[in-house]
């Protein structure tokens, strides 16, 4: 989070800065690629300790016991829809509409709680169907690798609310859409990174 | 003429605590987002963790200068060894090499700053603050003591019952930080501020080679920051990721750990070999020896360096494809380097040599990082490797390719730039003295570790006894006193070093403007630079731009001198940009690092201390995002001549 929050704010170094720039890219929109790249080995060895970790439940419940393919399925979806949502704010930032942008920022907030809900409710559920986080190796790397991505979001609808908060009352420094641009692509990285973990954890087998 | 007097008073942001007004005195360095003054700071920090680093080797090489040791007991011996690998790798050469690239990397692309200013001061308060978190531990309750790779089971609290390894892990998750943000800085940098003409394939190779690196701290600083984050969730909340009484494979913490401790080991020592790839041209009075192979085989250690992790592991059972791959990966990932090797020998080849104190530091990283070159190639072959593992001889090679390599690099770059960033001379006799004391000094300890790893001397055994230590030339005994003895000299030497710059800073020598002849882009300033590095951004036309800008080639192909240093200087300020605006001072940067260690420590003591330490975290980030970068013009204080100029952060 400190890294796209600067982006906010050193945006306006760069608002006119593309052209100027020895890639032709913004330095934030660089920075923010480099940052995303970064974030695919993080979760590369989350998921990798998933995998390794999936089966061995020990004496707790196994995945097919305790998993929901059916809600998890729906919430999934409802976070899918927010990258929809979001490239929606991003196209009415560049059209400088700010009264669509700040809708749409609205209802991709709105989608992403709805998902870290059905997260929270998920867990608990687990939780008392006996699958805390030490029960078992598969309990815990589930926990890790699912929270993470969880907290992940949580940070995406900060920078979402505090973004819509600046936008309202005028205080982005420096190009408005290009801000907007930069938390759309952490969004959407951060609902890509869920389809892979949804695959893997729900869809194929342990 | 610039206008930065001007930018010293920007103010208001966020109403509440408004913008740094005053930047003389302590403020002048604590709320910088200056470059320069970010980069002298991190090689202060590193400076003082390599003598915390060595202080700890010396009481090492003390306990095992006789048989049944007593300085230290088992456990604090266990203590002593963790943590100087630990400062020696995450809190001297990590930020040392992390300081030259953020003083020199925009000087030499000739750019103002860096692509984040604020990100950079931020990166360097999350390493100090991290650094003196893991340090802590020390004062409660004992220091992280599983060895700097801590394999499970050591990491456990059956073994490690102290808070030290939570200290360890966590202290490691904040500088993690530090160098994330610091790689993406760095590359953003790289990459998008260079001056007009200034391509890829024109950059000085120190440049280069910290790109190289920047890339593989992005890449390889996340693997380890899962891996300390299962390890801490395992010790504070009750996971088993690493133990196998509950069915765990304690061989993920192996992979995870060296995935990102083998490319770790190239961020160490490629800085270096860009360093003396700037020395080396200069006094050879030649330019560098096919300065594409050195660039492109900088690139090919970067990649190659991914494949070959698993070599720490050929004693853990990995079965015999992995081994077999990885020891050919291994003996291929020596080819890259030993291009470089002979790439620098052909740089002196027929160079009109002059042996200052930077130039013998130089040849000395290519002598005695080519000794552990080699024993790294011994390690390759596996059955070999197999016997080596954990021994002494392991402690040999690595203190080969990290003392005698990366560290002597570093000095090189003391010498050679003293002068540019500080505009004072080191002296050359003492650090003649500097040299020879720690080259004498790290062959004698180093050395003989060859000989007691070979004889079978475990590495981490706390002491060791007479009557086991053989007879005859290979005894254990006479060399590992040799060793200790080489060791108080290497601190001797280390000694000059300091001696040498409290007297320069004293009564040092004023450095002439260009005092080696030097050949790149950084000493086209004053020395020091100025606040805004260049008073106009200059074009460049060739590689060793300063270089062809003070000679040329006469009627008979001769290298003619057609300007002076002093003259090339001229001609950029007489062409001055007219207005400058340089990134305004911060806050947030200090704050919100200092959230860091609060959270952390409130990890190990007290949720409600974690809960305070996010609440400053998050209150900075909004603080930050809210605050522009660079300050508007109405945002001075007094109000600027009214002058729109801005954007220099972002010439080129």
């Amino acid at each position: 989070m400190w890294f796209t929050l600067d982006n906010l704010a050193t945006a306006h170094d760069t608002h006119e800065g593309a052209a100027h720039s020895s890639t032709g890219l913004s330095n934030v929109k660089l920075g923010m690629w480099l940052f995303l790249g970064t974030e695919c080995l993080l979760f590369g060895g989350l998921i990798s300790t998933y995998m390794l970790y999936r089966g061995r439940v020990g004496t707790g419940p196994r995945p097919s016991q305790v998993f929901d393919i059916p809600f998890t399925s729906v919430s999934s979806f409802v976070l899918l829809m927010s990258s929809l949502t979001m490239v929606l704010a991003v196209s009415s930032a560049h059209k400088r509409d700010d009264k669509s942008t700040n809708l749409w920022l609205v209802i991709t907030a709105l989608l992403g709680a709805t998902f870290v809900g059905g997260q929270v409710y998920e867990f608990t559920a687990f939780y008392n169907e006996g699958m805390g986080f030490s029960t078992s190796l598969f309990s815990s790397s589930f926990y890790v690798l699912t929270g993470f991505h969880g907290v992940h979001v949580t940070v995406g609808l900060i920078m979402l609310l505090a973004l819509r908060g600046m936008l309202k009352n005028n205080k982005v420094p420096g190009s408005r859409a290009e801000t907007v641009e930069m938390i759309g692509l952490y969004w959407h990285f951060v609902d890509i990174v869920w389809i892979i973990i949804f695959t893997l954890i729900d869809l194929i087998p342990a | 003429m610039a206008n930065i007097e001007n930018f010293a008073t920007p103010s208001s942001a966020m109403g509440a605590l408004k913008r740094p007004v005053v930047t003389k005195g302590w403020r002048e360095w604590v709320f910088t987002v200056d470059h320069k003054k970010l980069g002298i700071m991190y090689m202060a920090t590193a400076m003082f963790f390599f003598l915390v680093g060595g202080l700890e080797a010396v009481l090492i090489r003390l306990q095992l200068a006789l048989p049944d040791g007593k300085i230290l007991n088992a456990d604090l011996y266990n203590q002593m060894f963790t943590m100087h690998a630990t400062t020696m790798v995450f809190l001297f050469v990590m930020p040392m090499t992390a300081g030259f690239a953020n003083y020199f990397i925009p000087l030499q692309i000739g750019a103002r700053d860096v692509a984040f200013p604020r990100i950079n001061a931020f990166s360097f308060w999350a390493l100090l603050f991290g650094g003196l978190f893991i340090n802590l531990s020390w004062f409660l309750g004992g220091a992280a003591d599983g060895g700097w790779f801590m394999y499970a089971p050591n990491s456990g609290p059956i073994f490690s019952p102290s808070h030290g390894v939570d200290f360890w892990a966590l202290g490691l998750q904040i500088t993690g930080i530090a160098s994330l943000a610091g790689a993406i800085n760095l590359i953003v940098t790289i990459l998008n501020m260079r001056a007009p003409g200034m391509k890829l394939m024109r950059m000085p190779i120190f440049t280069w080679m910290s790109l190289v690196v920047q890339f593989l701290l992005a890449f390889a600083v996340p693997v380890i920051t899962v891996a300390l984050f299962l390890l801490s969730f395992q010790r504070n909340y009750g996971a088993t990721f690493f133990d196998v009484a509950s069915g765990a494979d304690p061989l993920l913490w192996q992979h995870l750990f060296w995935i990102f401790g083998h490319p770790e080991v190239y961020i160490l020592i490629l800085p270096s070999f860009g360093i003396i790839s700037e020395v080396l041209p200069v006094f050879s009075r030649k330019p560098l020896f096919g300065y594409p192979f050195v660039v492109f085989s900088g690139a090919a250690i970067g990649f190659v360096g991914w494949g070959v992790w698993a070599h720490h592991m050929f004693a853990s059972g990995l079965g015999p494809v992995s081994v077999a791959v990885f020891s050919i990966s291994t003996m291929a990932i020596a080819v890259p380097t030993g291009v470089k090797i002979v790439n620098w020998t052909l740089t002196l080849w027929g160079g009109k040599l002059w042996f200052t104190t930077a130039m013998k530091f130089a040849i000395g990283l290519i002598v005695l990082f080519t000794i552990g070159g080699l024993s790294g190639v011994t390690h390759s072959v596996a059955p070999s490797d197999t016997q080596q593992t954990d021994t002494y001889y392991i402690v040999a090679h690595f203190h080969y390719v990290l003392f005698g390599g990366a560290v002597l690099g570093l000095f090189s770059g003391f010498y050679y730039w003293w002068p540019k960033m500080f505009g004072k001379m080191l002296n050359e006799k003492l650090g003649s003295w500097n040299f020879w004391f720690m080259v004498i000094g790290l062959n004698m300890t180093f050395g003989p570790m060859h000989i007691l790893g070979l004889q079978g001397q475990p590495r981490r055994m706390y002491q060791w006894t007479e009557n086991r230590a053989g007879e005859g030339f290979f005894n254990l005994a006479f060399w590992n006193l040799v060793a200790s003895i080489g060791s108080l000299i290497l601190v001797i030497g280390v000694f000059f070093f300091l001696v040498n710059v409290f007297i320069t800073a004293r009564s040092g020598k004023v450095s002439p403007l260009d005092p080696w002849g030097a050949r790149s882009l950084e000493w086209m300033t004053s020395n020091p630079p100025k606040e805004h590095n260049f008073d106009s951004i200059p074009t460049v036309r060739h590689l060793d731009e300063f270089f062809h800008r003070k000679y040329a080639e006469d009627a008979n192909g001769q290298m003619q001198q057609i300007a002076t240093a002093e003259e090339v200087l001229k001609q950029l300020e007489d062409n001055a940009d007219a207005h400058i605006h340089m990134p305004s001072p911060s806050y947030w940067p200090i704050v919100l690092a200092f959230g860091l260690p609060i959270t952390a420590l409130g990890v190990i003591y007290s949720v409600p201390l974690a809960i305070f330490g996010g609440v400053i975290i998050l209150f900075s980030a909004f603080g930050w995002a809210l605050e522009p970068s660079t300050a508007p013009d109405t945002d001075f204080d007094p109000p600027s001549s009214g002058d729109t100029s801005k954007d220099v952060v972002h010439v080129g």
